[in-house]
């Protein structure tokens, strides 16, 4: 053994250390730190939010050196990286989980965006396409590199990006939930080609939500609980397997985050029966498959997944086909059959739907909070063509005393309001359509704790009214907070239904991340 | 002092292009050594400006629902020359041709709305395909002529003015007395929404400031009306034009169909999830267009006294530009049928100021050009500085000003049907 192997083997390629990252109002990480060894397979695992995105962000250069305080030492030099081209300079490439191809060029073009094999401006295309060639046969993908990216599946597209990491002289790679788009076989293939680059020297970093394929492939996991690096463990130690991984992650203490709630909880309001949703674009794939579930008057139903286990097309699905296409299967919500087509008819018919996405579905962030509170119910407020500008302050102040919306005046426009005083107005919206069901999907997500608070206790009242309320939340402390029965989904299938008594954060991630289409 | 400064400033935006326009003003009332305020030339000016006007009006209206319309030069054209024809060729009467005419026009928006609305091709290409269209199709029409000999009822909607009544004062009475009325109106309007939302608490101008703008108001639409009245008495399209603003306006701030056009203009996506049938809006606000496109086609013919195959070229650039210059962002959402009305005016005092100048045609083109650039610079310069004060936290420096006494009782009643319960409110 040469002096140089040596110290390679006891050098690691990568040292994190006591890495925070403050947004404003947010600490996403705090004193964070990561060892990463020449040569291994690292995976990062962690719930939503967790912080592991933040990380690698920090990483590779998308929060520049300065906005972040902490050290990087990559390669034994402290990292100061500026921008996402001076970590791949240094040979930190991270391909993203929404994958940043240009479906219109070719896989060669693809492969050399931004890096293009050019003299003096001029492109060398039998140069790049000969070099794509050798670079595809690294991957195993056997396809002409002229052949434009939008012909590939979604597979062969995440060995592109692959190949477009390796044309960049990757050291370390980083790959954000890689195989979350993927079927059985593409993952298989793709985690082959993980080992593959591992033997030629390639260190990598995955973050992944599926536990086995971790279990499978990973030399080292680190795992990252609210914006904290909890412990690394060391697969080749032993004694790690999916429960073990699965306490670091929801491993806290329940604190005392919830109003008082005694549920009083009548007959089945609102059932879902053998709902199965095709993707919009490809409508042979499943995106919800057969889901069955109940909602009664007066409760409130979880539904936790993980992130792409098709929680939110389940729920715009069922708002009026919002989401997907070729839909089948029944709604029936007080026990009359809904045909609901459009979004019109949804909340004509009783149904609510608070969007995870406030910005770009909930709210016109140029609007002030009066208009925004009643622009899902205008017809309450029409008097023939025109609006009832006076029953419309009335309306809008209403909601402003009772959710203690917090705001100058209710023409103060939403776009300044903080994160939880513009969900109480998305709430309001959707309160003065009168609706018999509400969704609410993510309702706490980008919101302080006070104003956790207060809106858990809002979805309390609204059950309280008889209502019955569906909540979608990556955070399981909050869905075992709230809930009085629990589904879980992944990969479009729901795989248990819990009791609030028998659900815990471990039975619950267990089927999370349960192989559900097996 | 410090209080009227925040308030300017605070309303800088509002007023801006107000502020503009009378600067303009003045500076040509200054350089033509007073030719621009002459009786006769403000009368001229109405009469020339009223189909970019009536354009921006309805352009406005495309543009906060984030479309855009380049065929309504076009439009406008072949809707003139169409019933050019029907009244020489065939006999209609006026009033026919002018029906039908409008008809025509609402037609030809349907049709843009329904390859923008239900087909989804954008505006920017379905408008730009009927600009070649029904240019060339005016051209048809009229077999490349010019087609005059019209009624002269047809030609008083583009050049007639309203009849005089009463005693011979030297003024035109019925204009002064229409002007007086338009002031009571607006006045009684003023200060009635002043007063409700003061019940609202929401912030008012301070009275002095308020009787400042209403007197300003009140002697510039007198001292304009004089000027008519001192020329031929108002122009029937100075009317048309006015009834428009007024209509419009009320649509666009009253009625639930101008809260879709912002809702979708804003966000079409929270719209939708919001239930607004954005496909509907998006077809009638083209449509609409096409109508009036169609009557500024009839007033054009009828101004120029003939259907011309060049009629209404350009049309599209200065009633878009007058829409930016007023305030409308590109991006949908914002905009008003007044701000797009002062915008016109801007470039109709520019057009008339520089040729009583004696600019010559190439170089009034250039200059307007670069005020476009600089007002709406101006536009996006003022929004930055804006989105800097307040911001993220703002609500915490700032206390909720409590529901006024007055509402309060209303609110209670309210909250009865309001689904949280009020005797139990979340506790923080």
């Amino acid at each position: 053994m040469t002096l140089r192997q040596a110290q390679d083997i006891a050098s690691p390629i990568l040292e994190m250390r006591g890495i925070t990252k403050e947004f404003p109002g947010v600490k996403a990480l705090s004193d964070v730190n990561l060892v990463v060894n020449r040569g291994d397979i690292h995976a990062i695992c962690g719930e939503n939010g967790a912080g592991k995105s933040t990380l690698m962000k920090v990483l590779s250069g998308v929060y520049p050196h300065g906005t972040y305080s902490g050290d990087i030492v990559f390669e034994g030099e402290t990292a100061k990286f500026a921008n996402i081209r001076q970590s791949e300079a240094a040979g930190i490439v991270i391909i993203h989980q929404e994958l940043a191809l240009i479906p219109e060029l070719s896989i060669a073009e693809n492969i050399f965006l931004g890096n293009e094999t050019a003299k003096r401006g001029i492109i060398d295309w039998g140069r790049a396409n000969r070099e794509a060639i050798d670079l595809l046969a690294r991957v195993g993908l056997r396809e002409n590199p002229l052949t434009p990216v939008k012909n590939l599946g979604i597979g062969k597209q995440q060995l592109v990006e692959i190949a477009k990491a390796l044309s960049k002289e990757v050291k370390l790679l980083i790959l954000d939930e890689p195989t979350a788009a993927l079927n059985d076989d593409d993952s298989q293939h793709l985690l082959a080609l993980l080992e593959g680059l591992k033997e030629k020297g390639i260190t990598s970093i995955m973050i992944s939500h599926k536990l086995n394929e971790i279990e499978q492939i990973a030399d080292e996991i680190t795992i990252i609980r609210d914006g904290q690096s909890i412990e690394t463990l060391s697969v080749a130690a032993g004694g790690v397997d999916e429960d073990r991984i699965i306490r670091g992650m929801v491993g806290r203490d329940l604190e005392n985050r919830f109003p008082d709630h005694t549920p009083s909880i009548g007959d089945v309001l609102f059932e879902v029966r053998d709902w199965t949703v095709m993707h919009p674009q490809d409508s042979h794939r499943e995106v919800i498959r057969q889901a069955n579930l109940s909602v009664r008057a007066g409760e409130i139903v979880g539904i936790a997944g993980m992130m792409g286990a098709g929680r939110t097309e389940l729920a715009r699905s069922i708002f009026g086909r919002s989401y997907g296409s070729r839909t089948s299967g029944s709604l029936v919500l007080d026990g009359a059959e809904l045909q609901l087509n459009t979004v019109t008819q949804a909340i004509d018919a009783g149904i609510a739907y608070v969007s995870e996405d406030r910005k770009g579905l909930g709210l016109n962030l140029i609007d002030d909070i009066k208009t925004s509170i009643t622009a899902a119910a205008l017809k309450k407020l029409r008097t023939g063509l025109v609006v009832d500008e006076h029953k419309e302050v009335v309306v809008a102040e209403g909601y402003r005393k009772n959710l203690n919306i917090k705001a100058p005046s209710i023409t103060a426009g939403v776009g300044k309001l903080s994160g939880g005083n513009q969900q109480k107005v998305v709430l309001s919206k959707w309160m003065y359509t009168d609706p018999k069901l509400l969704i609410l999907d993510e309702p706490t997500r980008g919101i302080d704790v006070g104003a956790k608070y207060e809106i858990y206790g809002i979805i309390q009242e609204l059950a309280r009214s008889g209502r019955g309320v569906l909540v979608i939340s990556s955070e399981l402390p909050e869905l075992l907070g709230l809930c009085d029965r629990i589904y879980t989904l992944a990969e479009g299938v729901i795989t248990h239904e819990f009791d609030r008594s028998e659900a815990t954060q471990e039975s619950l991630m267990r089927y999370m991340t349960a192989d559900a289409r097996k | 002092m410090n209080a009227l400064l925040n308030t300017l400033r605070g309303n800088v935006r509002q007023y801006g292009m107000i502020i503009a326009l009378a600067a303009i003003v003045i500076l040509f009332q200054i350089s033509t050594e007073g030719v621009l305020l002459k009786p006769l030339n403000v009368s001229n000016l109405v009469v020339q400006n009223a189909q970019i006007l009536i354009l921006a009006i309805g352009m406005v209206i495309v543009i906060v629902a984030r479309h855009i319309d380049l065929s309504v030069g076009s439009v406008a054209a072949f809707v003139g020359a169409a019933a050019a024809i029907m009244m020489t060729q065939y006999d209609f009467p006026w009033w026919v041709a002018v029906f039908l005419g409008l008809l025509i026009g609402t037609a030809i928006g349907a049709w843009h709305g329904f390859w923008v609305a239900y087909v989804g091709i954008p505006a920017f290409i379905v408008t730009l395909a009927s600009m070649l269209l029904f240019r060339g199709l005016t051209l048809v029409v009229l077999k490349g002529a010019t087609v005059g000999g019209l009624p002269e009822q047809f030609k008083a909607i583009g050049n007639g003015f309203l009849p005089e009544i009463g005693p011979d004062t030297g003024l035109h009475n019925l204009t002064l007395l229409i002007a007086v009325a338009a002031v009571g109106v607006l006045i009684f309007l003023e200060v009635r929404r002043r007063n409700a939302q003061m019940a609202y608490n929401f912030d008012v101008l301070p009275f002095p400031l308020f009787v400042v703008k209403l007197a300003l108001l009140t002697i510039v639409i007198m001292y304009f009306a004089y000027l008519l009245a001192d020329a031929r008495g108002l122009p029937i399209v100075g009317l048309i034009l006015a009834g428009l603003i007024v209509v419009y306006t009320f649509i666009m701030n009253k009625t639930v169909f101008g809260r879709h056009v912002y809702a979708i203009g804003g966000n079409v996506d929270a719209a939708t999830m919001s239930g607004v049938n954005t496909k509907r809006v998006d077809f009638l606000v083209m449509m609409n267009m096409g109508l009036l496109s169609g009557l500024a086609g009839l007033v054009t013919t009828a101004r120029l006294t003939a259907a011309n195959p060049k009629a209404g070229v350009n049309f599209e650039l200065d009633a878009i530009a007058a829409a930016f210059i007023g305030g409308a962002a590109v991006t949908g959402g914002v905009g008003t049928v007044v701000g797009a009305i002062i915008g016109g005016l801007v470039m109709g005092v520019l057009n008339n100021g520089m040729s009583l100048l004696g600019v010559s045609i190439d170089w009034q083109q250039a200059i307007k050009g670069l005020v476009l650039l600089l007002a709406v610079a101006f536009d996006v310069w003022n929004k930055r500085r804006t989105a800097g004060s307040g911001g993220a936290g703002a609500e915490a420096a700032e206390p909720s000003a409590p529901p006024p006494d007055k509402l309060a009782e209303e609110i209670e009643a309210m909250e009865a049907e309001l689904s949280v319960d009020s005797n139990d409110p979340p506790k923080t």
